[in-house]
C-alpha cells in the first residue's frame, strides 16, 4: 500500500508507483477538484501545492512523492472556501466553465505567498496556465485584488453579489443523478 | 486479428477487493455534505420552467448547456425577471433530453450553439416566468376570494393591497400548478426598460463550486461499481483498425477488457483510467491506413488554390456585375487569403459515462446539445430513444466540440454495450482529442476589387475555396450545393450575419472542396477566416488608395447604421483621431455575426527583433438587449483569448493523413501574459436579440493583422503569425 499526506491527512492506497499523483488524487483518492488537462505538464489544471510549493501533478510519478510531504489540493485549501484567493475569484466572477480554475486558483496562491503584492511581470511569469474560455483579464484582475488585501472594488468590474439564501449552485442536479445512479444501480 | 480480450478470473478477484475502495472514494467525496441522500422527488411544478418548494425555494428549469457563457445564470434571470423572484431563493436545474421528449418538447431546443442561449428562447422563457406568476397570483387570489387583478407580486411575495393580505409564492405554489396555464397569447411581458434584474450585472449563480473543486464535470463522474475506458481510433483520416495485441496488456494490474469498437477503434477497459489508459499506450496495434495515407496538407492547399479560379462556384451574395466592372476597372487590387485547420481544445476532453442493458441506456455527459446526444445514444445503443436517458453534467469547454456530432457518445454507448449493466467512463487522452477533433474548416481566399482612377470602388469579388462544415456534419442541409454558412458574415442586409458594406457591384462565392478531415462549428464558426479576408481587405484597399482605414469603413458602411454605429464607438473610445503612443499602432475591423454588430481596434507594437504585443484592444458589441453586462464583458474578453490564439498559433497540419499536432506542447494557445487589457463597449441598441458568445472573436483577428500592417508594412495573409517574421 502506497501512503500520501493529503489535506492534512494520511491516505492509504493501492496503485503502482509510476502512477501520476494527478491520477492517483483523482482515482484513488477521489479528489476529482484536480483536473486532466494535458498530460504533459503544459496547461497546468493539475496544479497541487507539495510542501507549498506549486506542482504540476500529471507528470510527477507517485514514487518521487513522499508520505512526509504535504500535498494541499484545491479541496483542501479552505474548508469553507474563505482562503482570499478563492474570495477575490468568487468576488470577480473568474471562472467560467471553470475546469482550469483549480490549477488557476492554486498557482496564484503559490505565486501571492512568495510574492504578496505582485508585479503584472511577476503575474505574466507564474500564470502560465492555460484557459481557452479566456478568464485570464479577471484571474490578473483577481490577484491584484488579494494583493490590495481583499478591495474588491479596486478591479472597477461593479458586479452585483446577492447573498444566495441556500447556495445549491446547480448542484441539485448532480444530487438528482446521483440518486437515480443510486436507485437503478 | 486478436480477439477481444478479458483479463484472467484471478485477476479481476483481486482488483475487486483492492480497486473497490478507491472507486468508492471517488463516489462519494464529490457528494460529501450535500443532502442528496434525504432529497426526495422535487414538489409539483408550477409549469414546465418554474418549480417553488415550500420554503420559497425557486428551482428554474434550464434546456440550454453551462458550458461557461453565463446562459445558466442570464437565463435564469430574464425567466425570474418575469416571475417577480426573489433572486436570492433562485437556483437552476437542467430537465433531461428524455424528460423533453416524452413532454412534446415543452422546454424547446436543447441546442446551445451559434450564441443562441438568449437570442433563440428569449421570449418562451420569459413567458415561462410572466406564466407562472400569473398562475400563482391567482391561486393566492382564489384562496381570499379576490381579483387576481386586484393582487400585486414582487419579490416572490403576493400582496392584496385593499386588505392588507400578503403570502408568498412557496405557500400557493402546489395550488397554482394545478390551475390551467394562461394562453400564451395573451402573457404580456414587461418592457426591458422596467426589468430588474434582467439587465443587471448579477453574480453568475454557478461560480462557488468552481472555485473549490467541487463542481462535478463529465470527467469527474463516479458511479458506483463504474469502470473506465480509454480508447484510440486509428489516427489517419479513413482508416482502420488492422490487429491489436490484448494479450500484451491484459495481464497488467486493472484490465478489465480489451476490444475494438467499430472498425476503427480500439478500447481498454480497467478499474481506473490511468491503468486503462497505459495499458493501450503499451499495446500494440497495427492499423490499415487506408485511402488517406498519404495526404498532406500541401495536398489540401493544391486543391483549394484551384478553386480560387474554377469555374465550379455557388452564389452567396450578389448585386450588380462584378466581374465586368472589375474587368473595366482602371486598376485593381488583388489578395490570396488562407486559413487553417484549428481544433477546438476544450480543457476538458471529450467524456461520456454509458450504462447499457436491453431495457435501457444511460449516458452521462457533457453536451452542447442533449436531444443530439440522445439521438447519439439511441442510435449506438440499438435502442428506441425512450428507452435511452442523457443526464448533462458541466462541460469544460464547448466551442462546438460538443453540439453537432456526438461521437464520443457513441462510442461510449458501444463499450457499455460489450459490458451489459456495467457504467463505463470514456474519456479521451489530450492526443486523442487533438488528433480527432471536428475541425475548424480549411478555406482560401481570393478577394479582388476593381477601382476606378480617382481610387473609388467599381466592383469587388470575393472567392472562398475551401470546405463546408455542413457538407462534413449534415449533407442533407445542402441544396443546389450551397452551404448557406459558409457566407457568414457576408449575407445580404438581413438579422443574421450580414454584410455592412454596400458595393455597387458586388460577387461573393464559394467554390466548395472538401477535404477528407472531419469538420465542425468552432466558436466563431466562418465568421471568423471571412472577417480576416474582408477587413483585411478593406485595409489593402484603404492602404493602396491612400485612405484613413475609418474613413474607407464609413464611406462603405453609410447605408448599415447599426454596423456604423458600432465602428463609430470604437473608433470615439480609442481616439482614432489622435495619434496613438510612440511605437504604437493600430487596426480596425468590424462585423456582423450571430445577431450582434461588433467592431474593434486593436492597438499593438512590433520590436525591432519582430516580438509582438498587442497592448489593447477596444470593443462594441450591439446585441439589442443585454441581459448581464458583466457576463457579456466577460464572453468579449474570452473570445479574444478564443481568437488571438487561432491568429496568433492556432494550426493543425497534416502528414501521413494525420493530424501532426497532438497536445498543447504543439498546439500552443495564448497565455495569461499574451492578454491585452480589452475595453469593452456595450451598446444594446433595443429591437432584436443578438448573441454575444461569438460575434467579437472575428474581429480580434483583422484588428491585430491591420494593425500590425501599420506597424511594419508586413501584410499577413496566411494565418496562423507564428508561421511569419515580423522582423523588419
Amino acid at each position: 500500500m502506497a501512503k500520501l499526506n493529503v489535506n492534512g491527512m494520511v491516505r492509504e492506497f493501492d496503485a503502482e508507483d509510476d502512477t501520476p499523483l494527478l491520477w492517483v488524487l483523482r482515482e484513488q483518492l477521489g479528489l476529482t477538484g484536480t483536473k486532466y488537462g494535458c498530460g504533459v505538464a503544459q496547461c497546468g489544471a493539475c496544479t497541487v501545492h507539495i510542501d507549498g510549493e506549486p506542482v504540476r501533478t500529471c507528470v510527477r510519478p507517485l514514487s518521487t512523492v513522499s508520505a512526509t510531504q504535504k500535498i494541499v489540493t484545491i479541496e483542501g485549501l479552505s474548508k469553507d472556501g474563505s482562503h482570499p484567493v478563492q474570495q477575490a475569484w468568487a468576488a470577480l466572477d473568474v471562472p467560467q466553465c471553470g475546469f482550469c480554475q483549480s490549477g488557476m486558483i492554486m498557482a496564484a496562491c503559490a505565486l501571492l505567498k512568495r510574492k504578496p503584492k505582485p508585479s503584472d511581470a511577476d503575474i505574466d511569469s507564474a500564470m502560465t496556465n492555460i484557459c481557452r474560455c479566456g478568464t485570464y483579464n479577471r484571474v490578473r484582475a483577481a490577484i491584484k485584488v488579494v494583493a490590495k488585501g481583499g478591495d474588491v472594488r479596486s478591479a472597477g468590474l461593479a458586479i452585483q453579489h446577492v447573498d444566495h439564501v441556500d447556495h445549491v449552485d446547480h448542484v441539485d442536479h448532480i444530487k438528482r443523478i446521483e440518486r437515480i445512479a443510486g436507485s437503478k444501480a | 486479428m486478436s480477439r477481444p480480450g478479458i483479463a484472467s478470473p484471478s485477476r479481476r478477484g483481486f482488483l475487486k477487493t483492492s480497486g473497490a475502495a478507491g472507486l468508492v472514494l471517488a463516489f462519494h467525496i464529490p457528494f460529501a455534505g450535500d443532502a442528496a441522500a434525504q432529497g426526495s422527488a422535487l414538489p409539483p411544478e408550477v409549469n414546465a420552467w418554474v418549480v417553488i418548494k415550500p420554503d420559497d425555494t425557486i428551482v428554474i428549469r434550464i434546456a440550454r448547456s453551462e458550458m461557461g457563457q453565463g446562459t445558466l445564470t442570464g437565463l435564469a434571470q430574464l425567466v425570474a425577471e418575469e416571475l417577480d423572484a426573489d433572486w436570492r431563493r433562485v437556483t437552476t436545474e437542467y430537465p433531461t433530453p428524455g424528460q423533453n421528449l416524452a413532454r412534446n418538447r415543452v422546454w424547446g431546443s436543447f441546442s446551445t450553439g451559434g450564441s443562441r442561449g438568449m437570442r433563440d428562447s428569449h421570449e418562451y422563457v420569459r413567458k415561462g416566468g410572466a406564466g407562472a406568476r400569473m398562475m400563482l397570483v391567482q391561486a393566492a387570489a382564489a384562496e381570499w376570494n379576490v381579483a387576481a387583478s386586484e393582487c400585486v407580486a414582487a419579490n416572490s411575495v403576493i400582496t392584496h393591497p385593499p386588505s392588507g393580505r400578503t403570502t408568498t409564492y412557496g405557500k400557493v405554489a402546489s395550488a397554482a400548478g394545478k390551475l390551467a396555464p394562461p394562453p400564451p397569447a395573451s402573457i404580456v411581458l414587461k418592457d426591458p426598460a422596467q426589468w430588474k434584474l434582467a439587465g443587471k450585472r448579477l453574480a453568475r449563480l454557478d461560480t462557488i463550486n468552481k472555485t473549490n473543486g467541487a463542481q462535478v464535470y463529465g470527467m469527474d463522474l463516479a458511479l458506483p461499481g463504474m469502470l473506465n475506458a480509454a480508447i484510440k481510433d486509428c489516427p489517419v483520416f479513413g482508416g482502420k483498425v488492422k490487429s491489436f495485441d490484448a494479450a500484451a496488456i491484459e495481464k497488467r494490474p486493472g484490465i478489465k477488457r480489451v476490444l475494438q469498437i467499430g472498425d476503427s477503434a480500439v478500447v481498454v477497459v480497467a478499474d481506473t483510467w490511468w491503468r486503462a489508459r497505459s495499458a493501450l499506450e503499451a499495446m500494440p496495434i497495427v492499423w490499415d491506413e487506408g485511402p488517406n495515407a498519404r495526404l498532406s496538407s500541401a495536398d489540401i492547399a493544391a486543391t483549394l488554390k484551384a478553386g480560387l479560379s474554377a469555374d465550379d462556384a455557388v452564389v452567396g451574395n450578389q448585386n450588380g456585375d462584378a466581374r465586368a466592372a472589375i474587368a473595366g476597372a482602371a486598376r485593381t487590387v488583388e489578395a490570396v487569403y488562407s486559413y487553417p485547420y484549428q481544433n477546438h481544445a476544450t480543457m476538458e476532453t471529450m467524456n461520456a459515462t454509458a450504462r447499457w442493458t436491453p431495457e435501457l441506456c444511460e449516458v452521462w455527459t457533457p453536451t452542447q446539445n442533449g436531444e443530439a446526444a440522445l439521438a447519439a445514444a439511441a442510435e449506438a445503443a440499438g435502442l428506441p430513444a425512450a428507452k435511452c436517458e442523457i443526464y448533462k453534467l458541466h462541460l469544460g469547454g464547448g466551442f462546438g466540440r460538443r453540439g453537432a456530432v456526438h461521437d464520443w457518445v457513441r462510442q461510449a454507448v458501444e463499450i457499455a454495450k460489450a459490458m451489459p449493466g456495467t457504467p463505463v467512463k470514456l474519456i479521451w487522452s489530450r492526443e486523442e482529442d487533438m488528433l480527432h477533433g471536428r475541425y475548424h474548416p480549411v478555406t482560401q481566399c481570393k478577394m479582388t476589387a476593381g477601382l476606378d482612377a480617382q481610387g473609388e470602388i467599381l466592383g469587388v469579388h470575393m472567392r472562398i475555396s475551401g470546405q463546408s462544415i455542413l457538407a462534413s456534419i449534415a449533407p442533407q442541409s445542402i441544396k443546389d450545393g450551397k452551404d448557406p454558412v459558409v457566407f457568414q458574415g457576408l449575407n445580404a442586409a438581413g438579422p443574421e450575419a450580414s454584410i455592412g458594406y454596400t458595393f455597387a457591384n458586388l460577387l461573393i462565392d464559394h467554390a466548395m472542396r472538401n477535404p477528407p478531415v472531419p469538420a465542425g462549428f468552432w466558436r466563431g464558426v466562418n465568421l471568423n477566416q471571412n472577417a480576416v479576408y474582408l477587413e483585411c481587405f478593406i485595409d489593402e484597399i484603404a492602404h493602396a488608395t491612400r485612405q484613413d482605414p475609418l474613413a474607407l469603413r464609413r464611406k462603405l458602411m453609410a447605408s448599415s447604421p447599426k454596423h456604423l454605429a458600432v465602428l463609430n464607438a470604437v473608433a470615439a473610445r480609442v481616439g482614432w483621431d489622435k495619434k496613438p503612443a510612440k511605437g504604437v499602432f493600430r487596426g480596425l475591423s468590424q462585423t456582423m455575426g450571430f445577431g450582434s454588430y461588433v467592431a474593434a481596434c486593436a492597438e499593438v507594437s512590433v520590436d525591432k527583433a519582430g516580438k509582438l504585443k498587442i497592448h489593447r484592444i477596444v470593443a462594441a458589441t450591439d446585441c439589442g438587449h443585454a441581459v448581464n453586462p458583466q457576463q457579456i464583458e466577460a464572453q468579449v474578453e474570452g473570445s479574444f483569448v478564443y481568437g488571438l490564439s487561432a491568429a496568433l498559433y492556432g494550426e493543425c497540419t497534416l502528414k501521413d493523413g494525420r493530424m501532426e499536432q497532438d497536445n498543447f506542447s504543439t498546439y500552443p494557445v495564448m497565455l495569461l501574459a499574451d492578454m491585452p487589457k480589452v475595453e469593452t463597449i456595450i451598446m444594446p441598441s433595443g429591437g432584436f436579440w443578438g448573441g454575444v458568445g461569438e460575434p467579437t472573436i472575428a474581429v480580434a483577428a483583422p484588428a491585430v493583422l491591420n494593425a500590425i500592417f501599420a506597424a511594419t508594412g508586413k501584410r499577413v495573409r496566411a494565418l496562423p503569425l507564428k508561421n511569419h517574421s515580423l522582423k523588419a
